[in-house]
């Protein structure tokens, strides 16, 4: 299977200025790319790039196997929806959706066809002699992805969606991007800034900062192995603990030392992990740290902890403390017993846990 | 509320915004009056015969109503040997003015359209020429003007005044239409370009549809400076292709003998009935274009 997008060695600059530096990304048909980063990494751009609307500076790029770097937008055989709508003011939504087969050409026969095939789709029959004024952020949102989808290109490019939608209907409309994506098998790229979206959505992740692609993975590689602090720290809600802590090597493993404001340092021995060097920043998801009997394995080492803020959020309680200097949050269950102030024993799964160098940020194990 | 009786305090500030209500609206009236005036004078007294405007009061209204100072405005009047009236010149200026409205207004878009939406480099440098082109004023231009109409072979015609008028008109014509397709987001061109327009289909498709309210403003704009202009008109036309204002000052400036007041309002009136017009048919749009800020998609 030849793949569907293939970036080589892109670079992008505006004047001196580099904003996208060495990307190499490729993609396999069906696969549902997703950028993600904050704002200003260059993920937009990438997506402007690949669909032609802006200039690469070097580098190349192929869709469906054909070389596309000169290529105009017209020709790339895409379809891309904007974070706008970009929907054509004047024009009703039936004009909006075939307005490309009118620029095409397309007779109108086949236009008619296609137009009642998209519109059935996605459930707007209603709406289609409407201005996109006279309809909802939702409902210009449906429209907008039927101007995609009737075109039936090789590759969908969407930036940013969803993020002019409030927050329920954003989580509608992603589980439907989602649905359509498996009932079309067709090749996606997505930008975002939320990482939940990511997530859920992607077959892939690109995580990107400051033009440079910092991983590239599955939803679970990137979750669970980090490529750097900056991946670690970007994915995920709440955020991963970060907690600088001394490594040693010993028998049965490493030694790993927390310093805390008062009292011993925490001292966990990993099994699993050796060859560490001595300073290391330990990362552990919250879901890691949790009550002790809940989570049994060979991996699991317990502590006693000072909790200083409790909060309960329903399905969970989040509990924050001062480890190693930072703030750690724990995830327990609701009807957990600590209380702030108290010391409370938690469990460390050590099983899951990353290690990254703390001066170059990158993953060691 | 726990007190439903108007406190003494409280009627009396009620009087004192009847009594500023009142003061406003007598000012606006004298205002009013104060601009309608002329108006008044100049339709009256167009409607009077010399010999009651003779003897008359400048403010009466006539005593009887009479058309025929209107009649020689439109068909008699002399300006200078001729003695056609404005009817000639009225047909100049709609001939001037019409062709060079239409395509002062075009080029504004389109030129509007590529500095606002086609971002190309030393795009801001051209946009700020063509602003500086808005503040030239019209006498610095007369004798390059007039030696490049010249050149053209286009000196005192009708042609050579529309080009006058377009060249002139163009910076103002950009700078509307420009900050009116601003405000107009880039994604819409881009969503074009995917959908596989070009330059031109977008500019038809997308751009002049939406552009109503701003056509509407530019199009009174450029028709009551053209109308109303006096400086090209005199400098660049000669006998057969004069504008109705150089028309009007013949009219009124070469009489001989008896001044006839009541020709010369009509006339005036006339020179100034097509810029009226416009404004009480579209004046509405040109408020609204003015404000007209985002476009909602």
């Amino acid at each position: 299977m030849s793949p569907i997008l293939e970036i080589n060695n892109l670079y992008k600059n505006y004047g001196a200025v580099e904003v996208l530096k060495d990307i190499n990304v490729s993609i396999d048909p069906g696969d549902f790319l997703v950028l993600v980063g904050p704002s200003g990494c260059g993920k937009s751009t990438l997506l402007n790039c690949i669909a032609g609307l802006e200039p690469i500076s070097g580098g190349a790029l192929h869709i469906g196997g054909r070389d596309m770097t000169h290529v105009s937008p017209k020709d790339r055989d895409i379809a891309m929806v904007f974070q706008s709508y970009a929907l054509y003011p004047t024009m009703t939504v039936a004009k909006n959706i075939t307005f490309g087969m009118t620029v095409r050409g397309v007779d109108p026969a086949t236009k008619e066809r296609k137009l009642a095939q998209v519109a059935r789709q996605l459930q707007i029959e209603k709406l289609l002699n409407r201005r996109p004024g006279q309809l909802s952020g939702g409902q210009r949102q449906r429209v907008a992805m039927g101007r995609a989808l009737v075109r039936d290109p090789k590759l969908f490019l969407f930036d940013e969606p969803l993020s002019n939608l409030d927050a329920k209907l954003r989580v509608e409309m992603r589980t439907e991007i989602k649905a359509l994506h498996q009932n079309l098998g067709a090749s996606m790229v997505y930008v975002t800034h939320d990482q939940i979206e990511a997530m859920t959505l992607a077959t892939k992740i690109v995580v990107m900062k400051g033009g440079v692609i910092q991983q590239i993975g599955t939803p679970s590689e990137i979750y669970n192995r980090p490529a750097n602090l900056f991946v670690a720290d970007f994915m995920g809600s709440p955020a991963m603990n970060l907690i600088p802590a001394k490594a040693r090597s010993n028998g049965e493993g490493t030694r790993i030392e927390i310093a805390r404001n008062s009292g011993k340092p925490i001292v966990l021995t990993d099994a699993r992990n050796r060859g560490l060097p001595e300073d290391v920043i330990l990362g552990v998801r919250p879901e890691d740290i949790v009550e002790p009997d809940l989570r049994p394995g060979r991996y699991v080492q317990e502590a006693d902890c000072v909790v200083d803020i409790v909060e309960p959020a329903g399905a969970d309680t989040f509990v924050v403390m001062q480890l190693g200097g930072r703030q750690v949050t724990a995830r327990l269950h609701s009807e957990t017993a600590a209380r702030p102030g108290n010391p409370h024993r938690l469990a460390f799964d050590l099983g899951k846990v990353s290690y990254f160098a703390p001066d170059t940020g990158q993953r060691l194990n | 509320m726990t007190d439903l009786a108007i406190s003494p305090a409280r009627s009396q500030r009620r009087t004192g915004r009847i009594a500023l209500r009142w003061l406003l609206y007598t000012m606006l009236g004298l205002f009013a009056l104060y601009y309608l005036m002329p108006l008044f004078v100049m339709i009256t007294t167009s409607l009077k015969s010399l010999e009651e405007i003779r003897t008359g009061d400048l403010v009466a209204l006539p005593r009887e109503v009479t058309f025929d100072a209107w009649k020689t405005a439109w068909s008699g009047a002399c300006t200078g040997v001729q003695c056609d009236g404005v009817r000639p010149y009225f047909w100049n200026s709609v001939l001037i003015a019409v062709p060079a409205v239409s395509i002062s207004t075009l080029l504004g878009a389109m030129n509007g359209y590529v500095v606002a939406q086609w971002r190309f480099r030393g795009a801001n440098i051209i946009f700020s020429l063509m602003l500086f082109g808005c503040f030239i004023p019209f006498q610095v231009v007369l004798l390059p003007m007039a030696r490049i109409l010249g050149l053209m072979g286009l000196a005192g015609t009708i042609p050579g005044l529309i080009f006058t008028h377009v060249i002139y008109g163009i910076g103002f014509t950009t700078l509307f239409f420009r900050n009116y397709y601003v405000t107009i987001p880039a994604e819409l061109v881009k969503a074009a370009k995917v959908d596989g327009a070009g330059f031109f289909r977008i500019f038809w498709s997308i751009f002049l549809p939406l552009s109503l309210p701003i056509i509407v403003v530019t199009v009174i704009w450029q028709f009551t400076q053209i109308w109303n202009d006096f400086l090209f008109g005199v400098s660049f036309s000669q006998a057969g292709t004069q504008p109705i204002t150089v028309a009007l000052n013949n009219i009124v400036n070469s009489t001989t003998g008896v001044k006839e007041y009541n020709v010369d309002m009509a006339a005036a009136i006339i020179a100034a009935l097509p810029t009226l017009l416009v404004y009480v048919v579209a004046g509405k749009y040109f408020i609204r274009g003015l404000t007209a800020g985002s476009v909602k998609g």
